[in-house]
Protein backbone atom coordinates (compact mmCIF):
# COMPACT_ATOMS: atom_id res chain seq x y z
CA UNK A 1 0.00 0.00 0.00
CA UNK A 2 2.54 2.20 1.22
CA UNK A 3 4.85 1.83 -2.17
CA UNK A 4 1.45 1.52 -4.39
CA UNK A 5 0.51 5.11 -2.88
CA UNK A 6 4.67 6.07 -3.97
CA UNK A 7 3.58 4.95 -7.45
CA UNK A 8 0.72 6.46 -8.18
CA UNK A 9 2.25 10.19 -6.37
CA UNK A 10 4.96 9.29 -9.08
CA UNK A 11 2.44 8.54 -11.99
CA UNK A 12 0.73 11.23 -11.39
CA UNK A 13 3.42 13.24 -11.46
CA UNK A 14 4.91 12.21 -14.90
CA UNK A 15 1.63 12.65 -16.18
CA UNK A 16 1.54 16.47 -14.76
CA UNK A 17 4.66 16.82 -16.43
CA UNK A 18 3.84 15.90 -19.88
CA UNK A 19 1.10 17.73 -19.83
CA UNK A 20 2.59 20.65 -19.10
CA UNK A 21 5.12 20.34 -21.59
CA UNK A 22 7.80 20.56 -18.85
CA UNK A 23 9.51 17.04 -20.90
CA UNK A 24 10.10 19.53 -23.76
CA UNK A 25 13.37 21.29 -22.96
CA UNK A 26 12.86 23.77 -25.80
CA UNK A 27 10.16 24.54 -23.61
CA UNK A 28 12.24 25.05 -20.53
CA UNK A 29 14.64 26.98 -22.59
CA UNK A 30 12.19 29.55 -24.08
CA UNK A 31 11.09 30.23 -20.46
CA UNK A 32 14.83 30.72 -19.00
CA UNK A 33 14.77 33.08 -22.43
CA UNK A 34 13.72 36.15 -21.00
CA UNK A 35 15.83 38.71 -23.51
CA UNK A 36 14.85 36.74 -26.52
CA UNK A 37 10.80 35.11 -27.60
CA UNK A 38 10.20 34.20 -23.89
CA UNK A 39 7.41 32.03 -22.81
CA UNK A 40 6.15 32.37 -19.34
CA UNK A 41 3.94 28.83 -19.30
CA UNK A 42 6.25 27.52 -16.89
CA UNK A 43 5.51 30.04 -14.56
CA UNK A 44 1.88 28.71 -14.65
CA UNK A 45 3.28 25.17 -14.00
CA UNK A 46 4.47 26.69 -11.20
CA UNK A 47 2.26 28.76 -10.27
CA UNK A 48 -0.61 25.80 -9.96
CA UNK A 49 1.42 23.31 -8.49
CA UNK A 50 2.01 25.34 -5.64
CA UNK A 51 -1.39 26.80 -4.89
CA UNK A 52 -2.65 22.93 -4.31
CA UNK A 53 0.93 21.86 -2.90
CA UNK A 54 0.50 24.80 -0.21
CA UNK A 55 -3.05 23.20 0.43
CA UNK A 56 -1.79 19.94 1.03
CA UNK A 57 1.03 21.66 3.60
CA UNK A 58 -1.47 22.99 5.31
CA UNK A 59 -3.81 20.08 5.94
CA UNK A 60 -0.37 18.15 6.84
CA UNK A 61 0.75 20.43 9.58
CA UNK A 62 -2.83 20.61 11.05
CA UNK A 63 -2.28 16.13 11.22
CA UNK A 64 -0.77 14.26 14.06
CA UNK A 65 0.33 12.03 11.43
CA UNK A 66 0.04 11.12 7.68
CA UNK A 67 -2.98 9.55 6.30
CA UNK A 68 -1.00 5.75 6.34
CA UNK A 69 0.35 5.96 9.19
CA UNK A 70 3.69 7.13 9.60
CA UNK A 71 4.90 10.77 10.84
CA UNK A 72 5.19 13.56 8.24
CA UNK A 73 8.82 14.32 7.24
CA UNK A 74 8.94 17.84 6.78
CA UNK A 75 12.67 18.85 6.86
CA UNK A 76 13.38 21.40 9.58
CA UNK A 77 14.18 25.13 9.12
CA UNK A 78 17.53 25.54 8.67
CA UNK A 79 19.87 28.48 8.05
CA UNK A 80 21.03 29.26 4.25
CA UNK A 81 24.63 28.28 3.36
CA UNK A 82 27.06 28.76 0.71
CA UNK A 83 26.69 24.91 -0.04
CA UNK A 84 23.14 25.32 -0.97
CA UNK A 85 23.44 28.53 -3.25
CA UNK A 86 26.76 27.07 -4.81
CA UNK A 87 24.50 23.60 -5.65
CA UNK A 88 21.38 25.61 -6.87
CA UNK A 89 24.24 27.67 -9.43
CA UNK A 90 25.12 24.64 -10.73
CA UNK A 91 21.81 22.91 -11.22
CA UNK A 92 20.84 26.36 -12.86
CA UNK A 93 23.77 26.43 -14.83
CA UNK A 94 23.10 22.74 -16.32
CA UNK A 95 19.33 23.11 -16.15
CA UNK A 96 20.27 25.95 -18.81
CA UNK A 97 22.36 24.32 -20.92
CA UNK A 98 20.43 20.94 -21.18
CA UNK A 99 16.83 22.10 -20.51
CA UNK A 100 15.74 19.40 -18.49
CA UNK A 101 15.85 19.24 -14.51
CA UNK A 102 15.59 15.80 -12.64
CA UNK A 103 12.02 15.29 -12.87
CA UNK A 104 11.38 15.76 -16.28
CA UNK A 105 14.20 13.63 -17.28
CA UNK A 106 13.05 10.58 -15.79
CA UNK A 107 9.55 11.63 -17.01
CA UNK A 108 11.02 12.05 -20.23
CA UNK A 109 13.10 8.52 -20.81
CA UNK A 110 8.96 7.24 -21.80
CA UNK A 111 10.10 9.26 -24.70
CA UNK A 112 12.47 6.55 -26.11
CA UNK A 113 14.41 9.74 -27.62
CA UNK A 114 18.15 8.36 -26.88
CA UNK A 115 19.24 12.34 -26.18
CA UNK A 116 17.05 12.39 -22.74
CA UNK A 117 18.89 8.50 -22.04
CA UNK A 118 22.13 10.29 -22.38
CA UNK A 119 21.22 13.69 -20.54
CA UNK A 120 19.61 11.32 -17.70
CA UNK A 121 22.66 8.87 -17.29
CA UNK A 122 24.98 11.68 -17.51
CA UNK A 123 23.14 13.33 -14.56
CA UNK A 124 22.97 9.85 -12.60
CA UNK A 125 27.30 9.89 -12.75
CA UNK A 126 26.73 13.45 -11.28
CA UNK A 127 24.68 12.24 -7.93
CA UNK A 128 27.17 9.58 -7.84
CA UNK A 129 29.97 11.56 -8.36
CA UNK A 130 28.57 13.32 -5.48
CA UNK A 131 28.29 11.12 -2.97
CA UNK A 132 31.92 9.87 -4.04
CA UNK A 133 33.15 13.17 -3.36
CA UNK A 134 31.46 13.44 -0.23
CA UNK A 135 32.06 10.47 1.03
CA UNK A 136 35.88 10.72 0.30
CA UNK A 137 36.02 13.85 1.62
CA UNK A 138 33.94 12.93 4.94
CA UNK A 139 36.88 10.15 5.14
CA UNK A 140 39.49 12.72 5.47
CA UNK A 141 37.80 15.31 7.59
CA UNK A 142 37.41 11.97 10.38
CA UNK A 143 41.62 11.54 9.81
CA UNK A 144 42.80 14.94 9.67
CA UNK B 1 11.08 29.39 -29.97
CA UNK B 2 7.59 27.86 -28.24
CA UNK B 3 4.28 28.90 -28.25
CA UNK B 4 2.61 30.17 -24.91
CA UNK B 5 0.31 27.42 -23.53
CA UNK B 6 -1.21 28.60 -20.20
CA UNK B 7 -3.76 25.95 -20.15
CA UNK B 8 -2.35 23.13 -20.12
CA UNK B 9 0.23 24.60 -18.29
CA UNK B 10 -2.02 25.10 -15.60
CA UNK B 11 -3.58 21.79 -15.49
CA UNK B 12 -0.29 20.25 -15.37
CA UNK B 13 1.25 22.18 -12.69
CA UNK B 14 -2.21 21.15 -10.68
CA UNK B 15 -1.80 17.49 -11.66
CA UNK B 16 2.22 18.39 -10.45
CA UNK B 17 0.92 20.00 -7.07
CA UNK B 18 -1.55 17.41 -6.48
CA UNK B 19 0.80 14.71 -6.71
CA UNK B 20 3.13 16.30 -4.54
CA UNK B 21 0.39 16.87 -2.03
CA UNK B 22 -0.55 12.88 -2.53
CA UNK B 23 2.86 12.09 -1.55
CA UNK B 24 3.01 14.02 1.93
CA UNK B 25 -0.79 13.47 3.19
CA UNK B 26 -0.55 9.37 2.70
CA UNK B 27 3.17 8.75 3.11
CA UNK B 28 4.40 12.27 4.93
CA UNK B 29 6.92 12.06 2.37
CA UNK B 30 8.44 15.55 0.32
CA UNK B 31 8.21 14.59 -3.28
CA UNK B 32 11.36 16.26 -4.31
CA UNK B 33 12.79 14.52 -7.04
CA UNK B 34 16.40 14.83 -6.76
CA UNK B 35 16.03 14.26 -3.22
CA UNK B 36 14.04 10.96 -3.79
CA UNK B 37 16.76 9.58 -6.25
CA UNK B 38 19.60 10.59 -4.32
CA UNK B 39 18.27 8.87 -1.08
CA UNK B 40 17.11 5.87 -3.70
CA UNK B 41 20.84 5.32 -4.76
CA UNK B 42 22.34 5.41 -1.45
CA UNK B 43 19.76 4.29 1.22
CA UNK B 44 19.50 0.46 2.76
CA UNK B 45 17.47 -1.49 0.46
CA UNK B 46 14.37 -1.61 2.68
CA UNK B 47 14.13 2.45 2.21
CA UNK B 48 14.47 2.11 -1.63
CA UNK B 49 11.44 0.41 -2.35
CA UNK B 50 9.07 3.43 -2.68
CA UNK B 51 11.30 5.84 -3.58
CA UNK B 52 12.61 3.37 -7.34
CA UNK B 53 8.46 3.08 -7.20
CA UNK B 54 8.10 6.91 -7.30
CA UNK B 55 10.98 6.96 -9.84
CA UNK B 56 9.21 4.56 -12.11
CA UNK B 57 5.65 6.25 -11.88
CA UNK B 58 6.99 9.30 -13.84
CA UNK B 59 7.56 7.54 -16.86
CA UNK B 60 4.87 5.68 -16.70
CA UNK B 61 2.75 9.09 -16.03
CA UNK B 62 4.68 10.38 -19.28
CA UNK B 63 4.38 7.61 -21.31
CA UNK B 64 0.65 7.26 -20.66
CA UNK B 65 0.17 11.07 -21.83
CA UNK B 66 2.35 10.25 -24.60
CA UNK B 67 -0.36 7.23 -25.64
CA UNK B 68 -3.40 9.64 -25.14
CA UNK B 69 -1.53 12.75 -27.30
CA UNK B 70 -0.11 10.32 -29.88
CA UNK B 71 3.47 11.42 -28.95
CA UNK B 72 5.49 14.12 -26.39
CA UNK B 73 7.24 16.95 -28.24
CA UNK B 74 11.12 16.20 -26.94
CA UNK B 75 12.97 19.43 -28.28
CA UNK B 76 16.44 19.20 -27.01
CA UNK B 77 18.86 21.73 -28.98
CA UNK B 78 22.14 21.34 -26.96
CA UNK B 79 24.53 18.72 -28.66
CA UNK B 80 25.93 15.29 -26.84
CA UNK B 81 28.85 16.46 -25.09
CA UNK B 82 26.99 19.53 -23.70
CA UNK B 83 23.95 17.32 -22.50
CA UNK B 84 26.72 15.31 -20.78
CA UNK B 85 28.51 18.30 -19.22
CA UNK B 86 24.43 19.59 -18.47
CA UNK B 87 23.46 16.32 -16.98
CA UNK B 88 26.45 15.79 -14.47
CA UNK B 89 25.99 19.63 -13.76
CA UNK B 90 22.26 19.18 -12.75
CA UNK B 91 23.30 15.60 -10.67
CA UNK B 92 26.25 17.16 -8.81
CA UNK B 93 23.80 20.44 -8.19
CA UNK B 94 21.11 19.40 -6.83
CA UNK B 95 22.61 16.73 -4.63
CA UNK B 96 24.96 19.55 -3.36
CA UNK B 97 22.31 22.23 -3.10
CA UNK B 98 19.67 19.34 -1.29
CA UNK B 99 17.36 19.83 -4.48
CA UNK B 100 15.65 20.87 -7.81
CA UNK B 101 12.66 22.14 -9.34
CA UNK B 102 10.09 19.98 -7.77
CA UNK B 103 12.05 19.77 -4.09
CA UNK B 104 12.76 23.64 -3.78
CA UNK B 105 10.27 25.15 -6.17
CA UNK B 106 6.91 23.06 -5.06
CA UNK B 107 7.37 21.40 -1.68
CA UNK B 108 9.90 23.83 -0.20
CA UNK B 109 8.06 27.47 -1.35
CA UNK B 110 5.10 25.47 -0.17
CA UNK B 111 6.10 24.95 3.77
CA UNK B 112 7.65 28.83 3.11
CA UNK B 113 10.93 27.64 3.53
CA UNK B 114 13.77 30.45 2.84
CA UNK B 115 16.42 28.24 2.17
CA UNK B 116 13.72 27.19 -1.05
CA UNK B 117 13.01 30.02 -1.69
CA UNK B 118 16.50 31.01 -1.93
CA UNK B 119 17.43 28.49 -3.91
CA UNK B 120 14.94 28.90 -6.19
CA UNK B 121 15.40 32.05 -7.11
CA UNK B 122 19.73 31.18 -7.43
CA UNK B 123 19.10 28.27 -10.12
CA UNK B 124 16.13 30.25 -12.09
CA UNK B 125 18.60 33.15 -11.91
CA UNK B 126 21.71 30.82 -13.07
CA UNK B 127 19.20 29.05 -15.62
CA UNK B 128 18.43 32.45 -16.91
CA UNK B 129 22.07 33.62 -17.74
CA UNK B 130 23.31 30.44 -19.13
CA UNK B 131 20.44 30.71 -21.48
CA UNK B 132 21.43 34.25 -22.26
CA UNK B 133 25.41 33.49 -23.01
CA UNK B 134 24.73 30.41 -24.99
CA UNK B 135 21.46 32.14 -27.42
CA UNK B 136 22.50 36.07 -27.07
CA UNK B 137 26.26 35.86 -26.69
CA UNK B 138 27.43 32.61 -28.34
CA UNK B 139 24.82 33.23 -30.83
CA UNK B 140 23.56 29.56 -30.98
CA UNK B 141 20.82 29.30 -32.78
CA UNK B 142 18.72 26.93 -29.99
Amino acid sequence: MKVLAALFSGILFGVGLAVSQMTNPAKVQAFLDVAGAWDPSLAFVMGAALVVSSIAVAIARRRPQALLGEPLQLPEPAALDLRLIAGAALFGVGWGLGGFCPGPALAGLATGVPAVWVFTASMLAGVLLYRWVFRVASIRGLRG
Amino acid sequence: MTEFTPVSATVGGLTIGLAAGLLLLLRGRVAGISGVLGSALSQPLGEKGWRLAFLIGLPMGAAAVSLVAGSLVVDIAASTPVLVAAGLLVGLGTQLGSGCTSGHGVCGIARGSKRSIAATLVFMGSGAITVFVVRHVLGASS
